[in-house]
């Protein structure tokens, strides 16, 4: 029961960094190494809100979920826009935009070591028991995973009720084929992309609330949330949030059943099993 | 069929008077500029043999630091009972084995999966590593006390250098070579003329997965200390993608001019701004990617072509006005 209550928290946490990738990846087609580091970003600008402002991380969201869709905004125009515009094909923007960014992680990174440095950061948020079914669990777990649901709602809404979300998926489908019906591409793109930003960044102000975090753990989230997004199928989203249940509960039970040092082991037995079985995603399609 | 043609002969002769002058190295010192010698040369390895694989197939490989640090660990696990010789053929079998392993499960899909799958390899097998070893040793660390000093590291660094160009030369004559070309140009292409492009693609990968595990192998009497945090650095896995890029993957040597001057200004830097290498790294990626997309290599043919180019209309010129 434990298992399960504390993997779905953590679960609730990675779909939200994988949604943003997946949308980077499956509509802007940039696979973004540097969405760990976003997610990072996002947790120290929670971190510094809350002790230097006092503002609630939760209340914090609306100020860092929209910093972090303009800075995305403006990575996509200024430095992945020109490899889209280069690439002759899918295979060389693919090869560039992940070079490129793991440049972005790389520097993303060292600036966070100078000014935060290498040590761990936390802070007590809303850091009181509640029982649950017999057991306690600490409130700020509670409260990110329904936070992260209610965002994770309002994407689906988004993209599946609305017409500027239908045309996202347009764009993610076929960009040849949007472009044809009066779908700016470029723009949905950027735009995509930097909603995806957004996205992770809400997520790392949820994961601040409970978790310690240092400047060079991004990576390490950024490798679930890839895993998270094949699993997933690319650019899907039911696929996404039940892929990340499934890790989050996976992690978690190998930590507490048999050692917390092989949670990428446990990562990496699923991402095996779905190369093999289903490369195509959980809900995926098979393609010719 | 000759074994080789009169380019082929000379350029074998300037490698091996070039080879023959870098071994009197660790005659002219001992100190500082050996231990950069041995950088040098370790990443030359390194970087050759990943442009064996990924020069051709074009697959970003970062698997790097998981066959070093299994070559490094074979090492460490044997060598109070197994001779030193027989510990470097070891390191070669697992990290080959496991390069096929990884390759059957990654390879027949797309690059990107590629990508990640190896980004997170050394974490893992680093995770495992730590975990069996406190498990069933005791104990994290492995100590590997040997006779061997920084100048026979070097020379054997240098004799697998050659090896390795070698290999890689006699691959680009096989039909292995040929067919990896096809392949990186164009897989469907490769596909219709009857290439089994899996098969290719992960023989290759683990030709590269066994030359990184020797490094490794080799290496280790250096640290005399090994333990899973310093075996398996992942930084070493992007310095190789780094230096490779730079220097070029369109040819079997190319890869060297990058891994000079990269690794002599990644020691200036950790040496006098231990806090700045991240940050290095990460804009040497941007430069690759928006300035130097081939490489020094390709700035030479560039350089090369113009050059030519100029020549054949210093020479047309005139007669034609004649």
């Amino acid at each position: 029961m434990d298992i399960l209550v504390t993997g779905t928290v953590l679960g609730g946490t990675y779909a939200l960094i994988a949604l943003g990738l997946t949308l980077q990846y499956g509509v802007a087609r940039i696979m973004n190494l540097a969405n760990g580091e976003n997610l990072v970003l996002a947790c120290f600008c929670a971190f510094w809100l809350y002790t230097a402002a006092s503002i609630n991380p939760i209340l914090g969201i609306l100020i860092i979920a929209p910093a972090a869709f303009a800075l995305n905004w403006a990575i996509y125009v200024f430095a992945m826009k020109p490899l889209v515009d280069r690439a002759k094909n899918r295979g060389q923007l693919e090869i560039d935009s992940i070079l490129a960014t793991f440049g972005l992680m790389f520097i993303m990174q060292g600036v966070m070591l100078l000014v935060f440095g290498g040590q761990y950061f936390s802070y007590n948020f809303l850091s009181e028991p509640v029982r649950i079914l017999g057991e306690n669990y600490g409130l700020n777990r509670i409260v990110s995973l329904g936070a992260a649901t209610l965002i994770a709602i309002a994407l689906y809404v988004f993209l599946y009720r609305t017409r500027f979300g239908t045309a996202v998926r347009a764009v993610s489908v076929s960009p040849q084929s949007a472009s044809l019906v009066a779908i700016d591409v470029p723009r949905m793109s950027a735009f995509a992309f930097a909603l995806g930003g957004g996205l992770t960044a809400a997520g790392g102000s949820l994961l601040s609330t409970y978790y310690t975090f240092n400047s060079s753990m991004g990576v390490i989230f950024t490798m679930k949330a890839l895993i998270i997004v094949i699993m997933g199928g690319v650019g899907d989203v039911r696929g996404a949030v039940l892929a990340a249940l499934l890790l989050g509960l996976a992690e978690t039970a190998v930590a507490s059943l048999i050692d917390p040092g092989l949670t990428l082991a446990a990562t990496y037995t699923l991402f095996i099993l779905v190369l093999l079985f289903r490369p195509q995603g959980i809900f995926g399609r098979q393609t010719a | 069929m000759s074994l080789m043609n009169e380019k082929e002969q000379r350029i074998a002769a300037i490698a091996l008077m070039l080879f023959g002058a870098a071994a009197m190295i660790p005659f002219a010192d001992d100190g500082y500029y050996l231990s950069l010698c041995v950088n040098i040369v370790m990443y030359a390895v390194l970087c050759t043999a990943w442009t064996l694989f990924s020069g051709p197939t074009h697959y970003i490989s970062l698997a790097t630091a998981a066959f070093f640090g299994i070559g490094t660990y074979s090492v460490g696990l044997g060598i109070d009972t197994l001779p030193f010789p027989l510990l470097v053929a070891i390191a070669a079998v697992a990290s080959g084995v496991l390069a096929g392993l990884v390759g059957v499960a990654t390879l027949r899909l797309s690059g990107v999966y590629f990508v990640i799958f190896t980004l997170g390899l050394a974490e893992l097998v680093r995770q495992v590593v730590t975990w069996l070893q406190v498990k069933f040793l005791g104990s994290v660390g492995l100590y590997v006390f040997t006779d061997m000093t920084e100048k026979h590291i070097f020379w054997m660094l240098l004799a697998l250098a050659a090896v390795v160009y070698i290999t890689g030369w006699l691959v680009n004559r096989s039909r292995l070579g040929f067919a990896l070309r096809i392949i990186g140009n164009d897989e469907t292409v490769a596909r219709h003329v009857g290439i089994d492009v899996a098969r290719a693609k992960v023989i290759l990968f683990m030709i590269s997965g066994a030359f990184i595990g020797i490094t490794g192998a080799i290496l280790a009497p250096r640290f005399a200390y090994v333990e899973p945090p310093s075996a398996f650095n992942p930084v070493i896995s992007f310095q190789v993608v780094i230096m490779a890029l730079l220097g070029g993957t369109g040819r079997l040597w190319a890869p060297l001019l990058g891994v000079i001057p990269f690794t002599i200004l990644f020691d200036r830097i950790s040496a006098s701004f231990p806090n700045h290498t991240s940050l290095l790294i990460g804009v040497a990626f941007m430069a690759i990617v928006y300035f130097l997309p081939r490489g020094v290599m390709g700035l030479i043919d560039d350089f090369r072509a113009r050059h030519a180019k100029s020549r054949h209309a210093a020479a047309g010129v005139p007669e034609a006005a004649e």
